[in-house]
């Protein structure tokens, strides 16, 4: 039982396993096909959530239109949580088995978080400013939002200033692990304390508190922002990858198939 | 234990370690990481005296006056149990209404008045269409109605 991944690893031509494509010149081109229809999906959920969510979706009895910022805000804090967890997932399974590729997707899915941070700040300081009279207050749902980008701009930032990348990763790892402690507040701060940020519409526990087609495109509009995501992170690993590995043999047999394929 | 079962169980304990930490001090932290108090809150005199603080709660349903100014007003901040008076001067946001959420930022003075420098206004996680909120009033008056 417990030395099945390692035969699977082995003799990958036996079975599919998902252990095959863990290391970085398997997973290179699984990554390189993925790319596409991860691409499609992306555009076709984007078309798809703003249509209903600017188009179909009604008008709000309290806010009027100013609430449909709602179908760029959630899904971005959703993304900004859900890519730091994953984040310090794939360090904690570098850390635990030693694999490169874990903390190789960590890197690349940094930069995304960011974005999406950015992004629900933002979105957040527009939409406050006409609902709730201001862009920015110091409550707990908003500053632990603002602590959630500044540590992803810390992993960053300490991941580019090592250069030995092992090293790199174990500080990176470091940041992701323990700000992990951060997303679980984010989400319960607004049950927690008594904060200007309203409560969750959406969660596991409750039915949702707004109307279906509101729902609808808020959720298009939250896959399409995972369906982004994988795709932009799938094209920064693979860069990763080669950037990483450039002096292993399949690196240089990838360059030389590529040069010769232009060629010809 | 295996080098990597050791380092499972490693990180495993620093994030449980990690967890307790996090717990112990936001529960420490918790009567200042507060935003706002109730009217019930400063009414047991839990908010800080002579400082500036933000109340929060419903604005009371009738209580809003207008200046003859046209720009301060007089209003009431309930969360049910407890009323607190608020006088405030400049604009008010755009969902300010009776009956919805607020939070201001202010003074109590001595009259136990509540002078605000900055109004805001807090809304519920509920989206609907107008139909729908509309429908919903009559719904809640026509229990009202029954219930009298």
């Amino acid at each position: 039982m417990s030395d099945s991944p390692l035969t699977a690893t082995r003799a990958p031509s036996s079975g599919f396993s998902l252990f095959y494509y863990a290391s970085p010149q398997t997973f290179f081109p699984l990554a390189g096909k993925l790319l596409w229809p991860t691409w499609i999906i992306a555009i076709g959920l984007t078309i798809a959530g703003l249509y209903t969510g600017f188009f179909i979706a009604p008008t709000d009895a309290t806010q009027g239109d100013s609430y449909r910022i709602i179908f760029i805000h959630v899904p971005a804090a959703w993304m900004s949580m859900v890519i730091y967890l994953v984040m310090a997932f794939w360090c904690a399974v570098g850390l635990i088995f030693n694999t490169r590729l874990s903390f190789m997707m960590s890197s690349a899915l940094a930069p995304t978080g960011a974005l999406w941070a950015f992004i629900a700040l933002w979105t957040g300081a527009l939409w406050g400013k006409p609902t709730w009279g201001t862009y920015w207050v110091w409550d707990a749902r908003l500053t632990s939002e603002l602590i959630l980008f500044f540590l992803y701009c810390g992993y960053m930032a300490l991941q580019a200033a090592i250069d030995d990348p092992r090293r790199a990763d174990r500080a990176g790892a470091l940041i992701a692990i323990v700000g992990a402690i951060n997303v679980p507040i984010i989400y319960f701060s607004v049950k927690w304390w008594n904060t200007l940020h309203q409560g969750a519409s959406v969660s596991l526990t409750q039915s949702p508190s707004m109307a279906s087609t509101m729902l609808t495109g808020m959720l298009l509009m939250a896959l399409a922002a995972w369906a982004y995501t994988i795709g932009v992170a799938l094209v920064r690993v693979r860069a990763i990858m080669i950037e990483r590995e450039r002096h292993t043999d399949w690196v240089r047999q990838l360059g030389n198939a590529t040069a010769g394929g232009s060629k010809a | 234990m295996k080098p990597r079962q050791k380092r499972f169980a490693l990180i495993a304990v620093g994030v449980i370690a990690l967890a307790g930490a996090a717990t112990l001090v936001l529960t420490a932290f918790e009567d200042n990481m507060v935003f706002f108090f109730t009217p019930s809150q400063v009414a047991a005199r839990e908010a800080p005296q002579g400082r500036t603080f933000r109340i929060g709660g419903m604005v009371e349903e009738g209580s809003l006056q207008r200046g003859d100014d046209g720009t301060s007003v007089k209003f009431v901040v309930t969360d049910t149990a407890h009323k607190i008076p608020v006088t405030y001067s400049g604009a008010l946001p755009d969902l300010f209404k009776e009956g919805k959420g607020v939070v201001a930022q202010g003074k109590l003075n001595d009259g136990g008045v509540f002078a605000a420098s900055e109004v805001l206004a807090k809304h519920d996680e509920n989206y609907m269409p107008p139909e729908a909120a509309h429908a919903l009033e009559q719904a809640k008056k026509a229990q009202g109605t029954v219930v009298q």
